[in-house]
């Protein structure tokens, strides 16, 4: 018996000597955990490291890490978390891991329209839900959410999962605004007129427009950027080119905007990197970086959106304050599994 | 009969590990328990009983397609000779290397519908959209029963063609005799004979495919691992996840129950001198021909076609192949497996000895009850596992800083321990299950025999049991080895800052969708998966073929198939 406590004793202190690169405790560094995936922040992390000489060590998840900072209580190493969407930074509120980010920085840079208002998140760029289009097969210029449920679709819309945070974010803002009942008939009318199951990211859906699969898809507006740009898989400039993006209900409302955002963490252990970080992300070297680099929305106003982006039209953003979107979210998801959104079109 | 002190610490022993074991479980227990918001009802009505549904089709689906061709390939290998059978023998099992997520990445990326096999039928008939024709939807239920059993039937064919090779050759001789056809030999005398090893084999496969996480999300079937994920992570309803994971529960434990039935009257001490090969079947023209085509075809579906895609995207890639990425995440896995496969092993060969020392039912009990976690997704166990030690992690700083002034942190969480923790409690079932199958071969004549003698409890183990099971040990480890390798779920939420393995490099690429990204590291899952297989194969084949030769050699015995062994 002693043999094996030994044996299993030894081998949990060679682990621990394995993989002791636990640096949460050692000075000039900031622990990020993301939701975004790397590739997406590590231009920015890069800038930030050169400029103040912190390094930034990440873990990437696209879920759970809201869930792993709670259970770690007081000694999590996290500083901040960084999320896709405004669903994310209201449940980081909620979970009791966040802490108030207190910043004079930050409160100049960022608008309060896009910030939490106690200050438990701050938002750093802005994304559009649009509709990518088939340049070939689809002549209209201008579209509406609501349309998507229009007969005329039928077999020609992509999407990808109904319970994906971007979706889930559309669907709530519908609720917003056409109440529950109606949303629900337009999600069933959506569901029948879906070419597939659901299925995919963003790009993966602009790819199916590009192969024919379908003719009108939902996604946000970057990916656009990152295919156009993209040399190391050159055939995604050709998904591209295939489509072109229309801004759903610019004529009226708005279309549906969501927000990326960082949480500064309770019990963070580099607090005072952490803070740097985040004034840094709401910064104009930053924010360039999300609008250049990015392609995405910057919200420190005087940023300019990149050329690009631009050319693709011109974004005129919902009104509606996202917090009244973001309270439909348990409903809209919950309304995704009653119309079994995700099983795709009814047969 | 007094117990010795020897004895008592190994059941002392025997205990706490399985405490340790069953700690997330309660953990999850105690969270499903702890009420939360008001989500339970929305799941009852809609989430419950359509997951529940998809889960039993799911596993109807991969339990028959499992059984029926790990039972069938194991049958045509060791009982008939065709052209490759020696071949087929070990080829067979190489799917084994190939897990969910990545067969299902696979063959979305070959049958979907921008993929090459929809693009040659839209160019051959000249078809525009997918409105012009019909093709199979492969993110849909048949399609992820089509791939896991296409990677997991190797569990059955593993089994029970262990079954098959170790029945008396004199009983399927004699049923020869008295004029058995082929088919009633195997489906009267041999099959029923297999049946406990194969429901062991099925039970396994069906228990990997509960866990599945991957192959599940990408095709979109909603099974109850997929909601108890999507409760928790997308819902963030901690206790609504534990719940539909106790409803998992009750599945899994069905299973343990049929697997254990299945066994029920199972002697594995086959004391006789007899394991002779019977007789072959040769098998000529188009029955050889049909005999190679049905063993051909599940290794062609489970490893060639996704193998040579892998292949194929990974060679536009060979320049990460010496980059800092991918050489890390490889030696952290392989480190990672091998770590956690020893422990594994260790734990198990404790479990298992102490319950042969004495068969206490609190212990015994304990010891089926651990064997769960093989079923529990690792997403759950994760869940299970972080909650209770972050808890032990922040208990121990504290102290430590009142009693010292020196903070620990996240002692076991941050540095790796965690996972090491989860994975043993995922695959101690993998284990157990072989180290508890290769004592129970071991007559407890031998027991008596080296107590009477003088050897403690201890010393019977080191000196007379673990050289008998040796191979058995091997087996267990390699099988438990790959399986860490493979695992995902709980790599995700339990790895330490800045590590990253090849499996959650795969999944990271995979989020963005990104099949070049994912390519290379999955194939360096499958080779280094394979190599274990291969090994467990050849050793398993030769330690037969050399059992048997040698007993052939013995006076007295009936002529040796002329190419020895399988």
């Amino acid at each position: 018996m002693n043999k094996t406590l030994c044996a299993i004793s030894g081998a949990v202190a060679l682990a621990s000597t394995f993989f002791s690169a636990a640096p949460a405790l050692a000075d000039g560094e900031v622990n990020i955990y993301s939701y975004r995936q790397p590739f997406l922040i590590q231009p920015l992390l890069d800038a930030f490291t050169e400029k103040t000489g912190i390094k930034t060590n990440v873990v990437f998840s696209s879920k759970g890490l809201g869930q792993r900072i709670a259970a770690e209580g007081e000694n999590s190493p996290a500083d901040v978390m960084m999320t896709v969407d405004i669903g994310r930074l209201d449940g980081a509120r909620d979970l009791g891991i966040a802490a108030p980010i207190e910043s004079t920085v930050v409160s100049t840079n960022i608008p309060a329209e896009f910030r939490d208002p106690d200050g438990m998140w701050v938002g750093l760029t802005s994304r559009a839900r649009v509709i990518y289009a088939s340049k070939d097969r689809v002549d209209q210029t201008a579209i509406t959410y609501e349309e998507l449920a229009d007969p005329k679709w039928k077999g020609r819309i992509c999407t990808r999962s109904g319970q994906h945070d971007y979706t889930i974010g559309l669907i709530a803002s519908m609720i917003a605004h056409h109440g529950e009942a109606d949303t629900e008939k337009w999600l069933e009318a959506v569901r029948d007129n879906l070419a597939r199951k659901p299925a995919g990211n963003d790009r993966a859906q602009v790819k199916s427009i590009y192969a024919g699969e379908c003719d009108i898809a939902l996604g946000n507006t970057y990916y656009m950027g990152k295919m156009e740009t993209n040399d190391k898989e050159p055939e995604q400039k050709e998904w591209a080119a295939s489509v072109r993006i229309l801004f759903p209900n610019s004529e009226d409302r708005g279309s549906h905007v969501n927000l990326s955002g960082v949480v500064l963490m309770k019990h963070a252990p580099n607090k005072d990197n952490a803070l740097k970080l985040i004034e840094f992300l709401t910064s104009h070297d930053a924010q360039e970086i999300y609008a250049e680099t990015n392609f995405e929305y910057p919200v420190t106003p005087g940023v300019a959106v990149s050329d690009r982006v631009k050319a693709w039209g011109t974004l005129k953003p919902d009104s509606m304050p996202l917090s009244d979107v973001a309270k439909y979210r348990k409903a809209a998801s919950e309304m995704v599994d009653r119309v079994r959104f995700d099983d795709g079109p009814a047969t | 009969m007094t117990t010795s002190l020897s004895e008592r610490g190994w059941q002392f022993g025997a205990i706490a590990v399985a405490a340790l074991v069953l700690l997330p479980l309660a953990s999850i227990i105690w969270i499903a328990l702890t009420p939360t918001g008001d989500v339970w009802g929305h799941l009852l009505e809609t989430v419950l009983p359509r997951s529940l549904w998809t889960t039993v089709l799911l596993m109807a689906g991969v339990g028959l397609t499992t059984a029926a061709t790990g039972i069938g390939t194991a049958w045509l290998t060791t009982m008939c000779r065709f052209p490759g059978h020696r071949l087929m023998d070990w080829f067979l099992l190489i799917p084994l290397a190939v897990p969910t997520y990545i067969i299902a990445f696979a063959y979305v990326e070959v049958l979907d519908y921008t993929g090459p096999v929809q693009s040659a039928i839209r160019a051959l008939f000249g078809f525009k959209t997918s409105r012009d024709y019909w093709f199979p939807e492969i993110r849909s239920l048949g399609g992820a029963i089509f791939v896991m059993g296409s990677v997991l039937y190797p569990y059955v064919y593993l089994t029970t063609r262990a079954s098959f090779l170790i029945q008396s050759a004199s009983i399927l001789d004699v049923s020869r005799t008295l004029g058995a056809s082929p088919f009633r030999l195997f489906f009267r005398i041999a099959l029923p004979l297999a049946r406990p090893a194969a429901a062991v084999g099925v039970s396994l496969a069906l228990m990997e495919c509960l866990n599945d996480i991957g192959a599940v999300t990408f095709f979109g079937v909603k099974t109850l691992t997929f909601s108890v994920y999507d409760t928790w992570l997308n819902r963030s309803s901690l206790g609504g996840a534990a719940q539909l994971a106790l409803a998992m529960l009750v599945m899994v434990f069905a299973l343990l129950w049929v697997e254990r039935f299945g066994r029920r009257k199972q002697r594995f001490d086959q004391g006789s001198s007899k394991h002779r090969q019977p007789a072959r079947f040769d098998l000529t023209g188009w029955r050889a021909a049909g005999a190679f085509l049905l063993c051909f075809l599940p290794v062609l579906a489970g490893f060639i076609v996704p193998g040579l895609l892998l292949a194929d995207r990974a060679s536009r890639r060979l320049d990460d192949l010496f980059g800092d990425t991918f050489l890390s995440a490889m030696w952290n896995s392989l480190s990672l497996a091998l770590i956690a496969s020893v422990m594994t092993v260790i734990v198990s060969v404790a479990l298992a000895y102490s319950l042969r020392l004495k068969n206490v039912p609190v212990l015994r009990f304990g010891v089926r009850l651990a064997a769960i976690g093989y079923a529990i997704p690792g997403t759950v166990l994760a869940v299970g596992i972080l909650v209770p030690l972050a808890a032990l992690d922040n208990f121990v700083d504290a102290q430590m800083k009142t009693l010292f002034g020196i903070g620990t942190g996240l002692l076991l969480l941050g540095s790796g321990t965690g996972l090491i923790y989860a994975y043993m409690v995922r695959f101690l079932a993998v284990s157990y299950g072989q180290v508890e199958g290769g004592f129970g071969k071991i007559s407890p004549h031998l027991d008596m025999a080296a107590r009477t003698l003088g050897r403690t409890a201890t010393k019977t183990l080191t000196q007379i049991h673990l050289p008998i099971i040796r191979p058995v040990l091997l087996s267990a480890l390699l099988l438990t080895f790959v399986d860490c390798m493979k695992e995902l779920p709980a790599t995700i939420l339990l790895r330490p800052f800045n590590f990253e393995t090849l499996a959650t490099t795969v999944f990271e690429a995979a989020s963005r969708e990104a099949f070049e990204d994912a390519a290379l590291p999955s194939l360096a899952i499958v080779l280094v998966g394979l190599l274990p297989v291969i090994y467990l194969a050849r050793t398993s084949a030769s330690s037969f073929r050399t059992r048997i030769s040698r007993r052939e050699r013995a006076p007295g015995h009936g002529p040796l198939n002329s190419d020895g062994m399988a």
